[in-house]
């Protein structure tokens, strides 16, 4: 690892103004490091080194005329999720197959204009369902972190897998991400990393793949609680283009990182004791409540009755949503079209070619419970359980200030380890689905290791639109217990030796999207020559 | 509310008289510059996908932001239609595969819509009034267009219609005739371009209507209805009406039964078919669209936009009675079109209206149809009627001489003070003068005059030849007096 | 089994998702263990609950009526697998 690589955005940032360091040093070094690691860890399935130039070069210029901008120079993965202007975006799915928009997300676009730097798109799962990123129809990204001892493959967690993987493995300074039922959270927790998912609306959703447009929220992936506000400050922003994006006032997140948490009312649900929940992530739950104690927070015991009933509404909710939300997918107007007899059998064709088994088992899912008949009994039921849960948190939010919480119920696991029933898969997001549900603020901060020397993570869960203070109380478990350390970089040692079974053909597949990636050069250069 | 079917609305069948009941589906596009969720173009025509934003194409992570002119529009038209304004109403997704339907879904209203029970008034032209109830009426979006004869082995689609307003108002099956279907959507119509909300322009979609036909004994319970989808004209609805209840009639009397059926009328052969496409894309798995929240607005933004409201037909026409005492049919007739109406006010201001009704009803709707113009067009302005009736009511012209007067009218669109001036026609009041005709007239006809003493009806002969020699300038009253005193005839 | 294949047959033809035998007679199973496993959600007494269906406080937003966007068929078709002179071209449809 380069000493470039290894700075916190905050360092970055300061050393960058003090013109210690440049724009291009830090993406160069980021791209090398990138070069290296990627073949392993599958993190990028598109390499944009041009344009990371580009835009460093910029920012230099910007730089040395003293007029920086807030993430001037700093060197940034974007999930695949996310519309990028004249770069492929497939939300790693073959439906999208070479689609290339002609626009750019609100939340990307708001990261440019902040001066950051561009190094490439993410892996993820399939349009952002699955908790392990083997969902992906490029390789399944792998997590940097192994057990003690042993070389075999972990997932990062999922969706956002390779937002986690490229942050923790210091070939991205921080990432975008989204979250829908967990999929920022739980990849944080997976790689030692800070995952924060902000309130509903906080961040705009246009320009963003939807998946379940009631629950989808963007969010960074970051090393240090500091540099996720530092993020946020300039991911959200009240945008007219998206008619749930909040006009809430979008304060400087860095600012509330005052330290003063004396007095706090942290929550601590009973609820949350589920059964085969691993005693080390129990034991983890308790240090934390210690680490706020000794901060001088105060503890409160408090009742969120009907939080096992979320997962479950989540899976009828979610599911119906993206039922409609992938209806567009139908190799009209873009993305992969596989000829049959006649326009219904196109459909039929291209879609069950495009989509992978975790999105067709959904589809399929979210189609039969909006059908004929069910709505009330599916739909419209888990809607009303959803007011219930939001219920449970205004009560609770009475008495505190923040909710601690595990964000997983188990550390990383082997790739191809999960056994094929979904539901065991599902209860992966049990504990940060409910947060997606009642649209509050989740934060997922590294906070110790398992036995076996995997990143463990804890979740604090605040009030809409307060995520100041769930920022603020979860620097206090990593001023505990520190940012989780660089995990071993056997990708260096092994190069390509470590990869994933599955990684053949779609390895070459996201070796072609590289190759892609140059060609659509010349059309930017005509874009811009306009 | 129970209706009582019209003998002459009855069909005759093998087994007696059939009652057709007929519910209409009109989806009108709202008057709007933007479409209902995009910033993009309603202009009709337009090269290919150039009224087409990102959101309308349905590309990934496109959402949709509310038009609030399309919701004042939904909201006039629900005033205009005497319906239930909903203070809540709620936004659904509409799902099915179409290659013009780029989301995969329609948005609409399908719970709760933002305009509730209304009603429609409409008079026969045989005289007969008759009320029909509005069910609901909502919004929702256009689609795109399909050009199927293009290319032999693809359709080809533009989407500059999707996404733009419609109005989608359902009737009640109130109607049971053809006819009372042509007049409701007429009326319906007249009532939009009123209200200003759809342009009601047929020719290019701007309406269309789905009609709902069901036949049955008189008495009976409702029978299953057919859907005739997208029919395209006033002419069409009439003719599709009319076959599709004979063809129910003819499978019922042999004995068939109706299957609910989706069809489509195609005007060449006057004949409905089942349509193929659509087939089984029956459950639309409606649910709220969650890229929307609930549309909400309160009272008082309603009013506001009552007290804006221009005065609406039914009023108009009750105006033009109490006002200018015209009789129900004229009134009912000059306020079909709100031009005409415009027109017959402009012209009636200060004259004798109902006199100035039979002028624009007559000679000048005559006109304009010889001309194919319409009356905005007309060569004739308003105030040129006016002042021409002003002077047959004061008797600077006589009626006759205003028939020719009015055709110069149209020939050259001068003003008719003008035309009567420049061309002599104005009535002759000069008594000396016409005494002087009157003479030589009774000098060169003794015989007659011996004969008008015996017959004093043949006095009309004299009044001929006197209006004769002065070119129907004189006033035939005066002349008939003079030529009594002359020739002292009495009784 | 909450569902039989012919179900998944039924709803995979609304979604447009062709299926193999294999892949249905996997679904089945799945559909139904998921299915059942919410089944759990009617011990909820939810009789006097709304539906969620907006964060607090938040109202529909509303645009002006103005022509702000469009005129750019070049970047609508520009991603489709087949085009003809700014048309989207898809296998011959019959009404």
């Amino acid at each position: 690892m380069s000493e470039l690589t290894s700075l916190t955005i905050a360092d970055a940032r300061d050393r960058l103004r003090k013109k210690e360091i440049t724009a291009s040093e830090l993406t160069d070094a980021h791209i090398s490091a990138i070069e290296a690691a990627n073949e392993a860890l599958q993190a990028y399935v598109l390499i944009t080194a041009d344009k990371a130039r580009e835009q460093s070069k910029a920012a230099d210029t910007r730089l040395a005329k003293g007029k920086g901008l807030p993430l001037d120079g700093v060197p940034l993965g974007i999930k695949d999720l996310y519309c990028t202007k004249d770069v492929r975006t497939t939300a790693c799915s073959n439906i999208l197959d070479g689609f290339t928009p002609a626009y750019e997300s609100t939340v990307s676009q708001n990261l440019w204009n902040a001066g950051a730097v561009m190094l490439g798109k993410l892996n993820m799962d399939e349009f952002a369902m699955g908790s392990s990123n083997e969902s992906t129809c490029f390789s399944p990204c792998v997590n940097p972190w192994r057990k003690k001892g042993s070389t075999k493959a972990l997932v990062p967690g999922g969706s956002s897998g390779g937002s986690a993987s490229a942050v923790s493995a210091r070939i991205a300074m921080g990432a975008t991400a989204s979250d829908t039922g967990g999929s920022i959270r739980q990849p944080a927790a997976f790689t030692g990393t800070v995952g924060l998912k902000p309130t509903y609306g906080r961040c705009s959703r246009w320009g963003l793949v939807a998946f379940a447009s009631s629950l989808d929220q963007a969010g960074p992936i970051t090393r240090t609680v500091r540099d996720a506000a530092i993020m946020l400050t300039q991911m959200a922003s009240h945008d007219p283009k998206d008619s749930t994006s909040s006009n809430a006032k979008v304060p400087d997140f860095e600012k509330a990182l005052t330290g003063k948490v004396k007095g706090l009312k942290i929550g601590i649900p009973k609820e949350y004791h589920v059964d085969g929940m691993s005693p080390e992530i129990e034991a983890l739950w308790q240090q934390g409540i210690e680490y706020y104690r000794a901060a001088g927070a105060e503890i409160v015991d408090i009742s969120l009755p009907h939080t096992k009933y979320a997962l479950p509404a989540y899976y009828i909710i979610a599911p119906a949503e993206a039922s409609s939300n992938l209806a567009r997918y139908d190799g009209v107007r873009y993305g992969l079209r596989k000829p049959g007899k006649d326009l219904i059998d196109t459909y039929e064709e291209t879609r069950s070619a495009g989509f992978g088994a975790e999105v067709k088992r959904r589809v399929l899912i979210g189609t039969y419970v909006l059908s004929a008949g069910y709505y009330d009994a599916y739909y419209l039921k888990a809607q009303k359980v959803r007011t219930l849960i939001r219920r449970d948190f205004d009560e609770a939010f009475k008495a505190v200030d923040v909710v601690l919480t595990p964000a997983t119920p188990t550390p990383a696991f082997g790739i191809g380890e999960a056994s094929g029933d979904p539901v065991e898969m599902y209860l992966n997001d049990v504990f940060t689905v409910t947060v997606n549900m009642a649209g509050l603020p989740g934060l997922s901060v590294p906070a110790g290791f398992s036995k076996d020397g995997l990143p463990l993570g804890l979740q604090l869960i605040g009030r809409p639109f307060d995520e100041e203070t769930v920022l603020r109380a979860g620097q206090v478990i990593e001023d505990a217990c520190g940012p989780a350390p660089m995990p071993a970089e056997w990708w260096l040692a092994e190069g390509a030796a470590a990869k994933p079974a599955k990684s053949a053909k779609p390895s070459a597949k996201s070796a072609a999207s590289k190759s892609k990636s140059s060609a659509a050069k010349p059309k930017k250069q005509k874009k811009s020559s306009r | 509310m129970t209706i009582e079917t019209r003998p002459e609305n009855l069909i005759e069948g093998a087994t007696g008289p059939w009652e057709i009941v007929i519910g209409l589906e009109v989806h009108a596009q709202v008057t709007s510059k933007s479409k209902l969720f995009s910033g993009a173009s309603t202009e009709f025509g337009g090269e290919p996908n150039n009224h087409v934003s990102l959101v309308d194409a349905a590309m990934p992570g496109m959402l949709p932001v509310i038009n609030q002119e399309c919701i004042a529009q939904a909201i006039r038209t629900g005033l205009g239609l005497k319906a239930q304004i909903n203070l809540f109403s709620v936004f659904d997704r509409k799902n099915y595969f179409y290659p013009d339907l780029p989301q995969g879904y329609q948005i609409s209203q399908y719970k709760f819509p933002v305009v509730g029970e209304g009603k429609v008034i409409i008079d026969m032209k045989d005289g007969y009034t008759f009320e029909v109830g509005i069910e609901r009426l909502h919004l929702e979006q256009d689609a795109g267009k399909s050009l199927h004869d293009q290319h032999p082995d693809y359709s080809f689609v533009d989407l500059n219609r999707s996404g733009v307003a419609l109005m989608e108002i359902v009737s009640k099956p109130d109607l049971r005739s053809s006819d009372e279907a042509k007049a409701y959507i007429t009326k319906l119509r007249t009532i939009l371009r009123y209200l200003g909300t759809c342009d009601g322009n047929m020719e290019q979609g701007s309406m269309r209507a789905d009609v709902n036909v069901s036949v049955r004994k008189p008495g009976d319970d409702l029978g299953t209805r057919c859907e005739i989808k997208n029919v395209n004209s006033i002419r069409f609805i009439g003719q599709a009406i009319d076959y599709e209840a004979r063809r129910q009639i003819g499978v019922l009397e042999d004995g068939g039964k109706i299957d609910q059926d989706t069809l489509l009328f195609d005007p060449k052969t006057g004949k409905t078919r089942s349509m193929r496409s659509k087939e089984e894309a029956h459950d639309y798995r409606y649910f709220p669209d969650p890229d929307l929240l609930p549309l909400e607005f309160d009272q008082d933004y309603v009013d506001e936009l009552a007290s804006a409201l221009p005065e609406l037909p039914d009023e108009k026409r009750a105006r033009f009675i109490s006002e200018f005492g015209l009789s129900p049919y004229d009134a009912g007739v000059l306020v079909s079109d709100k031009e005409n109406a415009e027109y017959f006010e402009a012209a009636a201001k200060g004259r004798d209206a109902k006199m100035v009704a039979n002028w624009v009803m007559g000679d000048l709707f005559a006109a304009l149809n010889r001309l194919s113009k319409s009356i905005t067009e007309s060569p004739v302005t308003a105030q040129h009627l006016g002042e021409m009736v002003g002077m047959i009511a004061d008797g600077a012209i006589s009626g006759r001489i205003a028939k020719d007067v009015f055709e110069i009218m149209v020939e050259t669109g001068e003003a008719p003070g003008k035309i009567v001036e420049e061309r002599g026609l104005k009535t002759i009041t000069d008594t000396g003068a016409i005494e002087k005709v009157i003479d030589e007239i009774i000098a060169a006809n003794p015989k007659q005059v011996e004969q008008v003493k015996a017959k004093p009806k043949t006095l009309g002969w004299f009044v001929g030849q006197v209006m004769k020699a002065t070119g129907g300038k004189a006033d035939p009253g005066a002349v008939n007096a003079m030529l009594r005193e002359r020739l002292d005839v009495t009784e | 089994m909450k569902v039989n294949e012919a179900t998944v047959r039924h709803v995979a033809r609304l979604a447009r998702i062709k299926v193999s035998a294999e892949e249905a007679k996997n679904l089945e199973r799945e559909l139904s263990g998921i299915l059942d496993w919410v089944e759990q959600l009617g011990e909820v007494d939810t009789s006097q609950v709304e539906p969620m269906t907006r964060m607090a406080g938040m109202a529909l937003p509303r645009r002006d009526d103005e022509v702000s966007d469009g005129g750019y068929a070049d970047a609508i078709v520009k991603n489709a697998p087949a085009s003809e002179d700014h048309f989207f071209m898809v296998p011959k449809v019959v009404e």
